[in-house]
């Protein structure tokens, strides 16, 4: 460790990574921090690069061009001392069926060269809701349970820094609950908090800060009140069956029969109510509500910003 | 390297926890060669003077069974976590090469010596082989167990289905461990299959292990010794090169 504590928890710097012989850009030029406490949001398509990201911050992958340091320590040329302080939840949900969930909470910590952390383990399968299961086979665990294991293994060695990657992925309300919960006290603890996931609403709720990736590119990077506070501030809903006016159209987001339009001011919700009135397309549970994550989202990810 | 003996002692639980086939299964193949090979072939062949066929097959069995385990644990365990993902739990830890390294050679050691040894121990019952220089035994036991235990760990790191580590396991491993002169002498062999016999590296394991029980063998155990440490440097090079570039493992 360094003398001095960081600010910053992780730092990417023009991260490159290609495939191919450089035919495949997974990662084209990626730069931004994590500071030291964060709760951060990365979000992005399928194929964004979300995965690659993470899996060169891990280790798991090497960068082409460009440096990750963890608390100071670069992945690469310190990697003991990055590893040590990282917890990875990976997105696979993967385990060894030879142990038991105590077994494998011993090894994993073993491996950091953690001995006699019973007590923490403990802590762990208690927080995780699975004290009843510590002495279960892996084999006989429902995937949710094996989704708990998994984080409890990335958190055996008590890592400033936790890495969630898609943790939430089919897993039932109870155990999203019981995780977030556990992970947002850990964050209020001190621990770096960096996630990805496909639930824009978890993101929004949980993460302080977000980035979001489109082809291997940072396209935004804003606290998560700014994202919001950014983009078109009112979204109109509702359900109609008839087509709607082209300059409406032009503005809409279609979900089957429910029809969701942003609107920058009043004047404009006015303007948008009477040009389908206009139309005369029949609207049906009219609703005026704020714009939420996912608008924010879906707006960068069909613009031209990348 | 405190995770390193972590790593070991998972390596070793992994084969215990399933002794019945990585122990037990490869003792009753040992003696079924030893029933069959020394019963049929007792009165038919004679390989030294002073030592009967039976005594002579015991300490190749015993060989054959080091090797073909301490191959078997490093290679099945690597291409298991590879397919099944569990691997992403080590690629995580902050464990060095040499780290790797140590805890799947020497667990392949222990799996190996396990198997020698119950093999030994029954073999040893139906005629006992004797001992000559204990020293030469536990050099090539170990020496021979590390170098497949190594070369385990390549082919499990090379290996990206249990097809290919098969072919790698029955093609090579198998006929070159048949080749060696666990059931004759090389010296019986016809002056070409006695040369290619000697490019084998497998056949001083054994000529050097079985050296230790009778006090005689086809070759110097100073070859033997020579051949089989500089054949496991070499592959110990190898297998800490690969684990350095990530080599299949790290994309």
């Amino acid at each position: 460790m360094p003398s001095a504590a960081p600010s910053v928890a992780i730092a990417f710097e023009n991260v490159k990574k290609t495939y191919r012989g450089g035919q495949v850009k997974a990662l084209d030029g990626v730069s931004f921090d994590i500071g030291c406490g964060e709760f951060f949001g990365l979000l992005g398509p399928n194929g964004a690069g979300k995965t690659t990201l993470i899996s060169v911050l891990a280790g798991l992958a090497r960068a082409t061009e460009g440096r990750v340091r963890v608390m100071g320590h670069d992945v690469v040329d310190d990697y003991a001392a990055a590893r040590k302080a990282l917890g990875v939840v990976p997105q696979e949900l993967v385990f060894d069926p030879f142990f038991s969930v105590r077994e494998s909470l011993r090894i994993q910590s073993g491996y950091f060269g953690v001995k006699h952390n019973d007590d923490w383990i403990d802590e762990l399968l208690a927080n995780l809701g699975l004290a009843d299961k510590a002495n279960a086979n892996m084999r006989q665990l429902s995937g949710g349970m094996k989704r708990r294991v998994l984080v409890a293994q990335a958190l055996v060695h008590r890592p400033p820094v936790i890495v969630l990657d898609e943790p939430t992925a089919g897993v039932d309300v109870e155990l999203r609950q019981t995780l977030w919960q556990f992970i947002a006290r850990l964050n209020k603890e001190g621990h770096t908090v960096l996630l990805t996931t496909h639930y824009l609403e978890e993101a929004e709720a949980l993460c302080q800060r977000i980035g979001m990736l489109k082809a291997g590119r940072i396209v935004a990077l804003d606290s998560t009140s700014q994202l919001l506070a950014g983009t078109a501030h009112t979204m109109l809903r509702f359900k109609t069956d008839a087509a709607l006016p082209a300059e409406v159209a032009a503005r809409a987001r279609l979900t089957g029969r429910i029809v969701q339009v942003t609107a920058h001011d009043a004047a404009e919700v006015e303007t948008t109510l009477a040009t389908l009135r206009a139309a005369g397309v029949p609207v049906e549970d009219l609703e005026i509500g704020r714009a939420d994550l996912e608008d924010v989202f879906l707006n960068i990810m069909q613009g031209d910003a990348a | 390297m405190n995770g390193a003996s972590t790593l070991f002692k998972k390596e070793v639980l992994r084969f215990w926890k399933v002794s019945f086939q990585t122990v037990a299964a490869p003792v009753l193949t040992a003696c079924m060669y030893l029933l069959v090979f020394g019963h049929t072939l007792e009165d038919h062949v004679k390989v030294y003077d002073s030592v009967s066929y039976t005594r002579f097959l015991i300490p190749g069995l015993v060989m054959m069974s080091v090797l073909q385990n301490a191959f078997a644990n490093s290679s099945s365990s690597l291409i298991q976590s590879k397919i099944t993902g569990n691997l992403v739990f080590l690629l995580l830890t902050p464990l060095s090469p040499l780290a790797w390294f140590v805890a799947y050679v020497g667990a392949a050691i222990v799996r190996g010596v396990a198997v020698g040894l119950g093999v030994l121990l029954v073999t040893a019952w139906f005629a006992p082989p004797g001992l000559d220089n204990l020293l030469w035994v536990l050099v090539f036991t170990v020496l021979g167990a590390g170098l497949m235990g190594t070369l385990g760990l390549i082919a499990g790191l090379w290996a990206e289905k249990f097809d290919q580590l098969a072919a790698f396991q029955n093609f090579i491993i198998m006929p070159m461990t048949f080749l060696s002169g666990v059931f004759y002498s090389v010296h019986s062999l016809p002056a070409f299959w006695l040369g290619v016999s000697h490019l084998n590296p497998f056949f001083y394991m054994i000529d050097g292990f079985r050296r230790g029980f009778f006090g005689v063998s086809d070759v110097s155990p100073w070859l033997s010794f020579g051949v089989v440490a500089s054949s496991f440097v070499v592959t110990a090079g190898l297998a800490l090169s690969l684990l350095q570039r990530g080599y299949k493992i790290r994309s």
